[in-house]
């Protein structure tokens, strides 16, 4: 058996990270580091897999415009055939949970999704994920091969670009089964370009806000601290849109770890939580004494959020000058 | 539209707490619920259902008290529901496998809808997966549908990308929160529940091999120690005290 190590994400950034993990792992096996690049040929990307870690890229060359799952993890499951391919990461954006797991029914194969962390015990892959709301972290070992593993951006840390790295470029043509489905528009979300994922302070906002105006609240206290992001709870993204969506924080929104995170009018819903658990110091502020979030901050003040916000704002102000 | 609704009953991870001696999470006593995600699934299968009429099975893959959630889809609007103990062992495979050979088993279905993730495990494969071993296409993370005769045509939030997918039957979907406001059942409609059937599928009837292929061999709680100071004193002094603590914290610099 030929226990050879592959990485695949549709993301440059995902997939070096993988190629990264993928590394180290094909190397305890004394084995080989695959990568695939599916649509153009792009020699240029490959080489920098190379550079990067990866000791074979195969470039499934094809017309594919957009991704869609059903090609995808037809042209992944023939490259797994052909190479043997038993260990198989994949970049833990949409688009690849949805084809990991489909390529898990595809070849009968065990799945994981979200892996924290991925390291052999007992000579068996184990990996490491997040469960019950960011409450617990389960443990989970392989007891069978192929392996698919999903491992989201910033959990590896990239290894360093080496461009005396040497790899092989296989260019290949696969014939695509056809699918019932197709692509009929694609259009970006609206989006802000915020990165809340990196900020050091955090104002977010939830259902405590009356109107979409209201925000400017939170946004003026934000002005008043450096290193600020306005962030919110699903209702004010998902369902009001009164934000864009990369202002989102929650298990399916983003996951944060600034140092302050200030909840305003935020409920506390377990799924908010499990975005910003990870958070320096946590202060919530609500008019509800009994809400959930108090249980999650360090400090809380009970009070109508349009009466604390501007006095905060205020005494920061005074504070910091 | 025959429709087949995937169902999960999950622990309420909201009421759950860590035992602080074994670090392990106390699963026992908390109340259990259908995954938040799944409710907007069976949802969505009715309004299709109003709109084309048909058929709609709830399958949950469950302990034996599931039953009495089951009995809640039924409430909402699903026709008949089926519950499939959980075997001695089982991971994501092979709840997925039982579900592909139950869906076998109702063999007449146009679209089979699931919740884009459990509000548990939040692994959110077991749809696509589903898709895979049945080999049918797939339409994930819809927050818009609209059915037609012949064609349905899903919006999906992909996060960077809205794309919009459009598929003929049969078809798997997976819908987000944002599709719906689940219903909350009449009393009416919760007595009614009562004549609808539940049919009880074992595991080693649809499955030869119940082998998993994954094993969880440790759980580990996650406590999170928090100061839970709260003012509450009138507003000014709260905020004096707040701003104190902050900077005292260093976190404003």
């Amino acid at each position: 058996m030929i226990y050879m190590v592959l990485v695949f994400s549709d993301n440059r950034n995902l997939n070096i990270e993988l190629l990264s993990k993928g590394s180290e792992l094909a190397k305890e096996l004394g084995e080989k580091l695959t990568t695939i690049i599916i649509g153009k040929s792009d020699e240029e990307l490959a080489n920098e897999y190379i550079a990067f870690g990866a000791e074979e890229v195969y470039i499934a060359e094809n017309e594919i415009e957009f991704f869609k799952s059903e090609e995808f993890s037809d042209i992944i499951e023939k490259i797994i055939n052909e190479t043997n391919n038993n260990y198989i990461l994949i970049g833990s954006n949409k688009n690849g949970k949805e084809l990991a797991s489909r390529l898990a029914g595809k070849i009968d194969a065990g799945c994981i999704i979200d892996c924290s962390n991925i390291y052999f015990k007992d000579k068996k892959i184990t990996a490491e994920r997040t469960v019950y709301s960011g409450n617990a972290i389960s443990i989970e070992q392989f007891n069978s091969l192929p392996a698919i593993l999903t491992v989201s951006s910033k959990v590896f840390d990239p290894l360093k670009k080496d461009e005396k790295n040497k790899g092989n470029i296989v260019k290949k043509k696969y014939d695509i089964e056809k699918s019932s489905s197709k692509i009929i528009n694609v259009k970006e979300m609206q989006s802000e370009s915020v990165n809340v994922e990196d900020a050091e302070i955090i104002v977010s906002c939830g259902r405590g806000f009356k109107n979409k105006e209201d925000i400017k609240y939170a946004n003026e206290l934000a002005d008043t601290l450096k290193g600020k992001t306005i962030g919110c709870s699903r209702p004010i993204a998902a369902d009001l849109k009164w934000l864009s969506e990369d202002h989102w924080i929650g298990l399916s929104g983003h996951k944060v770890k600034p140092k302050l995170y200030i909840a305003a009018g935020i409920s506390g819903q377990i799924q908010h939580i499990a975005g910003m658990r990870d958070s320096g110091i946590i202060v919530a502020i609500n008019k509800d004494p009994e809400a959930l979030i108090f249980k999650s901050a360090d400090y809380g003040i009970v009070g109508d959020l349009y009466e604390v916000l501007p006095k905060l704002a205020t005494a920061l102000k005074n504070k910091i000058s | 539209m025959n429709i087949i609704v995937c169902a999960k009953d999950v622990v309420d991870a909201s009421e759950m707490k860590i035992d602080s001696n074994t670090n392990k999470p106390i699963l026992e006593g908390i109340s259990k619920k259908i995954s938040d995600i799944d409710k907007n699934a069976i949802e969505e299968a009715i309004k299709i259902k109003e709109k084309h009429g048909g058929k709609i099975t709830a399958i949950t893959v469950g302990t034996p008290d599931s039953k009495e959630r089951i009995k809640e889809l039924l409430a909402m609007g699903a026709d008949e529901g089926v519950l499939i103990p959980y075997p001695e062992k089982y991971d994501y495979h092979i709840v997925s496998k039982l579900l592909a050979e139950a869906i076998k088993k109702i063999n007449e279905y146009d679209i089979i809808i699931c919740g884009e993730a459990s509000t548990d495990f939040f692994s959110g494969q077991i749809g696509p997966k589903i898709a895979g071993l049945l080999n049918i296409s797939q339409i994930t993370y819809a927050f818009n549908l609209n059915v037609e005769k012949d064609k349905i045509i899903g919006e999906r939030n992909m996060g960077e990308n809205s794309v919009t997918t459009e598929s003929s039957y049969p078809v798997l979907v997976t819908v987000t929160k944002e599709i719906n406001e689940p219903r909350l059942p009449s009393l009416m409609e919760i007595l009614g529940a009562a004549n609808k059937p539940i049919h009880e599928w074992n595991a080693d009837s649809l499955l030869n091999d119940t082998n998993t292929k994954i094993e969880t061999i440790d759980i580990k709680g996650i406590s999170m120690e928090r100061k839970n100071i709260v003012f509450k004193d009138n507003i000014d002094d709260s905020v004096t005290k707040l701003v104190d603590s902050l900077s005292k914290d260093g976190v404003l610099g």
